[in-house]
């Protein structure tokens, strides 16, 4: 007993201090929660309705591209779409076994899939397939139960009427990579794409908008219960384009099967309003992703359907070049326009001969002349007088071998070679390089977009820079304006006799081009061929009597340039055509040229937003 | 003499019992499954399936099991104590082997259609062995250290076994609960000390051997900010659920944050964040109150009691009891690592309802066999 009391004693001691101690901790906690509900309540609920509600960003359309006419040339069509939000399933891999069993997934898109949901948020919806039809998306609703965390919405995609028309202008879009969307997390909305090439990729940012924030209430897994505020995205803005799509389609219809391109210009204020490169490809294939198989093809296509060759294809510009040789002499006082050179069909220089291509010779000439009968002769001993530097740096100022500045990226420069860039490359100049710069062959090389900006400059004697935009969502762009535009430092005088010759070449007997003569007698064309060698012709095959160059294989043939501009009297349009491996200038090129510029003359798009007669049609397009 | 009366009338029929049972005590067990049908309501949405009528049948079977146990005679348990425990041990192995995994964990077993959770079981039986062990203890005994040693592999047995399930939580519970029974019955402070004092050592070596989800628990714990939508989710939530409670609360059937399910398992671990979100600071704290009471009842069956061996169990179950409603009370309030334990006999959930029934039940067999006389026989085996 007496130990018992001693246990009682000790335990009962023990005892009330571990109930003291209970209640003190219980009453730690009644204070903590004190802390938590009432002191601190005002900033917890402020984080409650946080959390309940939660801002979406939902992308916006992008903006459409028109032509200077309000024609669509690139909208946005209704794209019904699958996603799956993670946090919605609880086994990813079992929702989309039964999602394949309705619409079959290719390994690849799986693994897509898979990546994308371990790299985002869980909460944030992850495109399963895109381009659903009816059918398919029939198919989802009635299986939704055994589709846990698949969700189907609408959003845009791109839509490009014209196909592969104006691929090489507009560019593409596509989705965006790994690395856009770490520098710019808004990307990561579902189905939207960013300007990969052309005008797509210039105006990405304008044209891709704002996106717009949805506040719905939502439960823990993202499930929206209710939508409570919205603020619409800013749709991507419209822009206006300087191009003509019906003139474009014509200009295409024009090269045909050829590898082509040509360019279109307003001579006095630089507006592009049609650049064709043929062949094409259709851009839409690039948003949804290329196929390697379709990659191939384009890689191995000898016709390069990816190169935009008004803007990034450079040929040597031949005898179009003639018209700068004899700007550059003319303002250096090297020869006057009166001046005459002999031509006895080759020119001398050292022990190297230099032939014309009439095999004859021209006899004597003045630079009317000679810019008539193209002749060889005359401009070898031309250049010589002038010096190659001088030659380049009115090549510049005309617009050729430069960067222009245009509006649309992937454009090249050409090259007017200088002493001083010979020198850099380690070799010294040698006096036959200058020879042959005279008539536009040897290191020279300009792109068709350049060759019209030069023939545009000649012909106005403004220094007119090519663009393709015309309106900003709306806004009338600076340069549509000629005044926009400053007049170059040359002599009035000057150029008269260079566009007299030009005048000639077409419209005098005798001229080289005879084959660009319009039809419609109200107005008159100015042009120049050109023929650019891309290979050395021997001197044997020369002077061998049947050497033929178009019976030379297709890879090895010249390529055939013309440059014009009409009316003569007051010029409005410039064009310049390149036929790859088209031979002769006047016999392939020409023609084309001369289509070109009557289809232009017949429209007169140049300085208008509207064509009497098409307006009604045209908005029916655009609605 | 005054002994032997006592004994005729605590061993008098049945239904003499039945009245001898602390009814005011489990009237305050029925308190507190009312506030968990409540809450349980409310956490379906304001409907009584799935949740709250299956917590009705479940403590209406309770509360017959723990009349049942009630009537036993405490000495006709104590002889149960060893063997129980050692069955526990076997299930605990069992269950590390054939158990069902749940949440990364093996802590399930089946049992007849019945899902169980060796390791409550064990903490009961871990009670009931150690009250046995110290029940006629001498002080000279409880001295020597060699006599400590048997009840001391007993508590780091089930530890040990615990930790690898793994299920740290009741682990370091189940060790405090032992830590107690050996306070109470006398073990001198300065070995608790003794033991106490490598702890800081042997948690660092532990913290290595941890699972990954058990580190970032803790590590979570330390930083919830750190990781909001994450392991740190949890907490936060809660904590912002019960910050939007305010004193008065968001009004019954009104919490936003639990009926939008930003709650994680409102109808489990955190239904003391439903109840603190719709009912206020007031709601919360009466809730708090009432679960003081029961322990504290449970302490002063402990008190009251004229035997060591029910002494030592009244105080293990109360403390059992104590250290449930600690342990889930401060993880919802982000005071300690979120771990799986959910608020007795509130909490939605069958293993947990049956052994704290079984618990009480104890603890209403020791207050009704207060006043017995264990004979001298037993004592000399003990």
């Amino acid at each position: 007993m007496r130990r018992d009391t001693r246990h009682s004693g000790i335990f009962t001691r023990r005892a009330l201090l571990l109930m003291g101690g209970q209640v003190a901790i219980l009453g730690g906690l009644a204070a903590r929660l004190y802390q938590v509900q009432v002191l601190d309540g005002a900033r917890y609920a402020t984080l409650a309705r946080e959390n309940r509600v939660s801002a979406r960003l939902i992308a916006p359309p992008r903006g459409r591209m028109l032509d200077r006419f309000g024609t669509v040339v690139a909208g946005n069509k209704l794209n019904w779409r699958a996603l799956i939000v993670a946090e919605q399933t609880t086994d990813l891999g079992a929702t989309l076994d039964s999602f394949s069993r309705i619409i079959p997934l290719t390994d690849y898109e799986r693994a897509r899939i898979e990546r994308e949901v371990h790299r985002h948020r869980r909460f944030i919806p992850v495109m399963v397939r895109e381009f659903l039809n009816w059918d398919e998306m029939a198919a989802i609703e009635v299986n939704a139960p055994d589709l846990p965390g698949i969700i189907v919405d609408v959003g845009t995609t791109r839509m490009y009427p014209f196909g592969d028309q104006f691929a090489h202008v507009i560019g593409y879009v596509a989705p965006p990579t790994e690395a856009d969307v770490e520098a710019s997390p808004e990307l990561s909305l579902p189905g939207i794409r960013i300007g990969r090439a052309g005008l797509e990729k210039q105006y990405d940012e304008d044209l891709r908008g704002r996106a717009g924030a949805v506040q719905v209430e939502v439960n823990a897994y993202g499930r929206v219960i209710r939508e409570l505020e919205r603020q619409e995205g800013v749709e991507g803005e419209e822009l206006g384009l300087t191009i003509d799509a019906k003139l474009q389609q014509q200009v295409l219809g024009h090269l045909g099967g050829e590898s082509a391109s040509a360019v279109v210009m307003d001579c006095n204020n630089g507006e592009v309003l049609a650049m064709a490169t043929n062949p094409s490809f259709d851009p839409s294939l690039f948003d949804s992703g290329v196929s390697q198989s379709q990659w191939k093809a384009w890689a191995e296509d000898k016709h390069t359907p990816l190169l935009n060759r008004a803007t990034a294809g450079l040929y040597a510009p031949g005898s179009t070049f003639k018209m700068n040789v004899a700007m550059a002499a003319l303002e250096a006082k090297a020869i006057t326009p009166a001046d005459t050179f002999e031509c006895p069909g080759f020119y001398d220089l050292g022990n190297a001969r230099f032939h014309c291509w009439r095999k004859g010779g021209h006899g004597t000439l003045n630079l009317r002349g000679a810019l008539k009968n193209s002749c060889d002769v005359f401009f070898y001993q031309v250049a010589r007088k002038v010096g190659i530097d001088r030659i380049a740096s009115m090549g510049h100022s005309f617009g050729l071998g430069t960067e222009l500045q245009i509006d649309l990226p992937g454009a090249r420069a050409g090259l007017i070679p200088t002493r001083e860039w010979r020198e850099s490359q380690g070799h010294p100049w040698n006096p036959g390089d200058t020879v042959v710069a005279g008539i536009g062959q040897g290191y020279i090389q300009v792109s068709p977009l350049e060759l019209a900006t030069y023939v545009a400059r000649v012909a106005t004697g403004r220094e007119v820079v090519p663009h393709l935009t015309r309106k900003i969502a709306g806004e009338l762009q600076s340069g549509s304006d000629p005044a926009d535009w400053p007049a170059m430092d040359l002599t009035e005088r000057y150029l008269h006799v260079v566009r007299e010759g030009m005048w000639a070449v077409v419209n005098e007997a005798g001229g080289t081009a005879p084959q660009a003569r319009l039809p419609d007698q109200r107005w008159q064309l100015a042009g120049k061929t050109g023929s650019s060698q891309v290979r050395r012709v021997s001197r044997e095959q020369r002077e061998g009597t049947n050497f033929d160059s178009s019976k030379l294989p297709w890879e090895q043939r010249p390529h055939a340039l013309f440059v014009a501009y009409a009316p003569f009297d007051s010029p409005r349009y410039a064009v310049s055509v390149v036929v790859e491996h088209g031979n002769a200038g006047a016999a392939a090129a020409a023609p084309i040229a001369r289509n070109i510029m009557m289809d232009t003359l017949q429209r007169d798009p140049g300085g208008r937003d509207t064509l009497p007669g098409d307006q009604v049609a045209m908005n029916q397009v655009t609605r | 003499m005054r002994e032997g009366r006592l004994w005729l009338r605590t061993s008098f029929g049945l239904g003499n019992k039945v009245l001898q049972i602390n009814w005011l005590y489990v009237l305050l067990l029925c308190c507190l499954a009312g506030v968990g049908y409540a809450a349980l309501y409310s956490a379906a949405g304001g409907s009584a399936e799935p949740y709250a009528a299956r917590h009705v049948l479940r403590f209406a079977t309770g509360l017959v099991m723990l009349v049942g146990i009630a009537m036993i005679d405490i000495r006709f348990i104590r002889r149960l104590a060893w063997p129980s425990y050692f069955v526990s041990l076997a299930l605990l192995v069992v269950v590390m082997r054939y158990g069902h995994m749940g949440k990364g964990a093996q802590r399930w077993i089946e049992f007849g259609g019945l899902q169980l959770q060796p390791s409550e079981l064990m903490k009961i039986s871990l009670v009931l062995a150690l009250a046995s062990w110290f029940h006629r203890a001498s002080w000279e005994r409880i001295g020597n250290p060699l006599f400590l040693m048997p009840p001391l592999l007993a508590v780091l047995a089930p530890v040990v076994l615990i930790v690898k399930q793994p299920n740290l939580g009741t682990a370091v519970i189940t060790a405090i609960l032992g830590g107690v029974m050996f306070f109470a019955a006398g073990v001198r402070w300065w070995k608790f000390v003794l033991v106490a004092l490598p702890i800081p050592f042997i948690a660092q070596i532990a913290y290595g051997h941890l699972h990954d989800y058990q580190r970032a628990r803790i590590d979570t714990f330390l930083n919830p900010e750190n990781d909001p939508l994450g392991a740190g989710y949890n907490i936060i939530q809660s904590k912002i659920a019960l910050g939007s409670g305010g004193m008065w609360g968001q009004g019954y059937l009104q919490g936003s944050q639990g009926h939008l399910d930003f709650l994680p398992e409102k109808q489990t671990d955190f239904i003391f964040t439903m109840i603190g979100e719709e009912l206020g600071f007031v709601g919360g704290a009466a809730v708090m109150v009432l679960l003081g009471l029961i322990v504290l009842g449970g302490m002063l069956v402990a008190l009251r009691c004229r035997h060591q061996f029910g002494r030592l169990v009244a105080l293990g179950i109360a403390t059992n009891f104590f250290l449930y409603v600690f342990v889930n009370i401060a993880m919802v309030m982000g005071a300690i690592p979120v771990g799986g334990v959910p608020l007795p006999l509130v909490s939605h959930g069958g293993s947990a309802m049956f052994t704290v029934m079984i618990g009480f039940g104890l603890l209403m067999s020791v207050d009704v066999h207060r006043d017995v006389e264990f004979t001298q026989a037993r004592n000399a085996l003990a």
